[in-house]
């Protein structure tokens, strides 16, 4: 399978910022990750959701692109979710202990009704 | 006669700087009381060609001339004046007030006075010029004093050692000219591995330029600490320097930063001489456009950047050698040594050569203009991707699955083939027969073809599918690894991949042409580093493999570095998984 450049959609929401998430996650998709997370802050200070539904591949170049978000997320107290990711994703997520700063969730539904309890 | 001898007491500038007479004149009492300030005469004064004029000692008052001295020594109380002439030379004068019984001068005491200055002229004269070349001596001291000061400032900041990086050769060479340029020259160590390169040079000489030399040093060192881009770095270093920096100087700057696992340097200059990169077809210049640091703050520095392959080497040098001139006047100059460059080997052998042509273009009895710099960094040779695998193509394209010409390192017609630490688990001494081989160009995006031909070859032989899957990332993971820091990226140095299996594991082989490189060893990311930016975000790939496979084993030779990757079949549950 060849690689897919990652595009990315944003959907400002009442509740939380979804970030659509289609493509690879590596080092070439630094741009489009940032790019989407800072249309995502500008939605307002609400969580911000990665929805991973649409991705089948992230590297380590995307772990740490993803540490980044959550730099950023952290620097301004906003909280970043996560849903739609594989299970394999989901053990690479803990395993890297991404999961201790950002909340999974299996889909968006779920996710949504994390951040409106939150 | 008290009077008599604080009148002595006159002084002249030194030889070189008399542009006029001093003498002290006396105090407010005649000549009675202490030290008193000197008359100063000027050159063109009417006063001295009087005095040397006059057969002896000189009543004030009888002489009658528009002299601004005369006036001083008048109102000094100056009566009798008794000049002091060394052959034709005014040297001084006896400056004498009243005689304590206020009686005139005598004919006996004028006669006494100007046997005196007979004497005592020549005598001063001597005196004179024994001061004259002590205040010299002094100088050269002085300055001597200066240039060891600044010598020891510059020395005490070049690095002690050079850089220690497997696979790399780093080299360095410091002249100071007599007078003290300001160059320098430094090696920035980043906990990640990667190496910053710093060579620059400060305007003026002497204890000044080194000075600044020291002050842009320490800047440079934690603008490096603040940054990762020799831009900003540049950018930043020039900000701070610009407040402080003395006019009319300012400093020249090359900054590099080198990943010595994938050969890539980025590189910013701040108006310094171009460095050149001797390869394969000869030289070039690291070109980066930027002002010279401390001449204007808010300057923005280009960033370029370029892969060092194996036997590439970089020169980075000071003006000192360019602007070296032969006995006829003629200038060493940018052409002849590119041309040098390119005809030479780089590293070491490179500054030696370069030390002999610059000893033979100035000739014998050369005095070093300025300061002579040399800093080198080769990336170590390796045998051609041919050589190393003969019958593979340098332009190799992606081919799945196609044999590998190279042979096996473990057989025996390999005879740098890496060997398995002792501790190597025992599943991996086990029987392997080769299932697949091929091979990738070093482009970005090739581990996921890595991963799926893997995948593709692996798929009925019994992986769970979280194996698989596990194992589909530790192979993309080392794939990255082999393109980016073993072959620097470089599309036609090929990834070699050979997958095979045992009866009761599969191992997926992945060698590189980043021979002799540190075996690295895993670490546990610091996460909480990472997201207080004290760390760099990256540097998962090896964590991540270490825990997605069950056994892993990295080896280092000469011209290859090689990830072994092994998944029991059946061999029971993994590690972590019992319960």
């Amino acid at each position: 399978m060849t690689a897919r450049h990652l595009e990315a959609d944003v959907r400002c929401g009442p509740i939380a910022t979804v970030v659509d998430l289609h493509g690879d996650i590596s080092s070439a998709s630094d741009e489009t990750l940032g790019a989407a997370y800072a249309r995502a802050e500008a939605c307002g200070p609400r969580p911000i959701a990665l929805n991973f539904h649409d991705v089948d591949y992230i590297n380590s170049s995307g772990i740490a692109l993803i540490v980044g978000l959550l730099v950023r997320a952290r620097k301004s107290n906003r909280a970043l979710l996560a849903f739609g990711l594989s299970d394999h994703y989901v053990e690479i997520f803990r395993i890297t202990r991404l999961t201790d700063f950002m909340s999974i969730f299996p889909d968006e539904e779920l996710a949504l009704a994390s951040a409106k309890s939150a | 006669m008290a009077s008599f001898f604080e009148s002595l007491r006159l002084g002249l500038k030194p030889r070189g700087q008399r542009d006029e007479v001093v003498a002290r004149k006396p105090t407010s009492h005649g000549v009675r009381g202490g030290e008193s300030p000197p008359v100063e005469i000027a050159p063109n004064d009417p006063l001295i060609p009087y005095f040397l004029s006059a057969p002896g000692a000189v009543e004030i008052d009888k002489i009658h001339l528009d002299s601004p001295a005369l006036t001083q020594l008048r109102a000094a109380g100056v009566r009798l004046v008794v000049p002091l002439v060394s052959q034709g030379e005014l040297v001084g004068l006896l400056n004498l007030g009243p005689r304590l019984s206020e009686q005139d001068y005598s004919t006996y005491d004028r006669g006494l006075l100007n046997d005196l200055a007979t004497q005592a002229a020549p005598a001063l004269r001597v005196a004179q010029l024994v001061r004259e070349q002590q205040m010299e001596i002094r100088a050269r001291e002085r300055l001597e004093q200066e240039l060891r000061v600044a010598r020891l400032i510059q020395q005490t900041l070049l690095p002690k050692e050079l850089p220690d990086i497997a696979g790399w050769e780093f080299a360095a060479y410091y002249q100071a000219a007599r007078a003290v340029g300001g160059d320098f020259y430094d090696f920035l160590a980043f906990p990640d591995g990667r190496l910053g390169i710093v060579i620059g040079d400060v305007t003026d000489k002497g204890v000044p330029a080194a000075l600044v030399m020291a002050t842009t040093r320490s800047i440079l060192r934690a603008a490096a600490q603040e940054n990762t881009s020799p831009g900003a770095v540049l950018e930043r270093a020039n900000n701070l320097l610009c407040p402080d920096i003395p006019a009319k100087m300012f400093v020249t700057c090359f900054y590099g930063l080198l990943d010595p696992t994938s050969g890539r340097l980025v590189f910013a200059n701040a108006g310094h001489d171009l460095p050149y990169r001797r390869h394969d077809d000869g030289a070039e210049e690291l070109q980066a456009r930027g002002m010279p640091l401390g001449l204007m703050p808010g300057m923005a520095y280009e960033e370029n950047a370029l892969i060092l392959a194996a036997g590439d080497s970089i020169l980075f040098h000071s003006d000192g050698l360019v602007e070296a001139h032969s006995p006829t006047g003629e200038m060493f100059g940018f052409p002849r040594l590119a041309a040098f460059v390119a005809s030479h080997e780089g590293g070491k052998m490179l500054i030696d050569a370069l030390l002999d042509q610059l000893g033979e273009f100035t000739g014998p009895g050369w005095e070093q203009e300025d300061d002579v710099t040399f800093v080198t960094l080769r990336r170590a040779s390796l045998n051609s991707a041919a050589d190393a695998a003969p019958g593979a193509s340098r332009s190799a394209s992606l081919a799945a699955p196609i044999a590998l010409a190279e042979p096996a390192p473990d057989t025996p017609e390999a005879p740098n083939a890496p060997t398995a630490p002792e501790t190597a688990a025992p599943v991996a001494d086990e029987d392997w027969s080769t299932l697949a081989t091929f091979s990738l160009p070093s482009e970005p995006g090739n581990e996921r073809d890595a991963m799926d031909q893997v995948a593709e070859v692996l798929r009925p032989l019994g992986l769970t599918p979280k194996q698989l899957e596990h194992l589909k990332t530790a192979v993309a993971e080392a794939t990255m690894n082999a393109m980016e820091h073993g072959n620097g990226y470089t599309a036609e140095l090929p990834v070699y991949i050979e997958v095979l299996r045992s009866d009761r594991a599969v191992m997926v082989r992945i060698r590189d042409q980043g021979g002799n490189r540190p075996i690295p060893t895993p670490q546990t990311p610091d996460l909480e580093a990472k997201l207080a930016e004290r760390q760099t975000p990256r540097g998962w790939g090896l964590f991540l493999i270490q825990n997605l496979v069950d056994e892993m084993r990295v080896t280092s030779d000469e011209t290859h570095h090689t990830i072994e990757l092994i998944m029991r079949l059946e061999g029971g549950p993994r590690d972590g998984e019992a319960s």
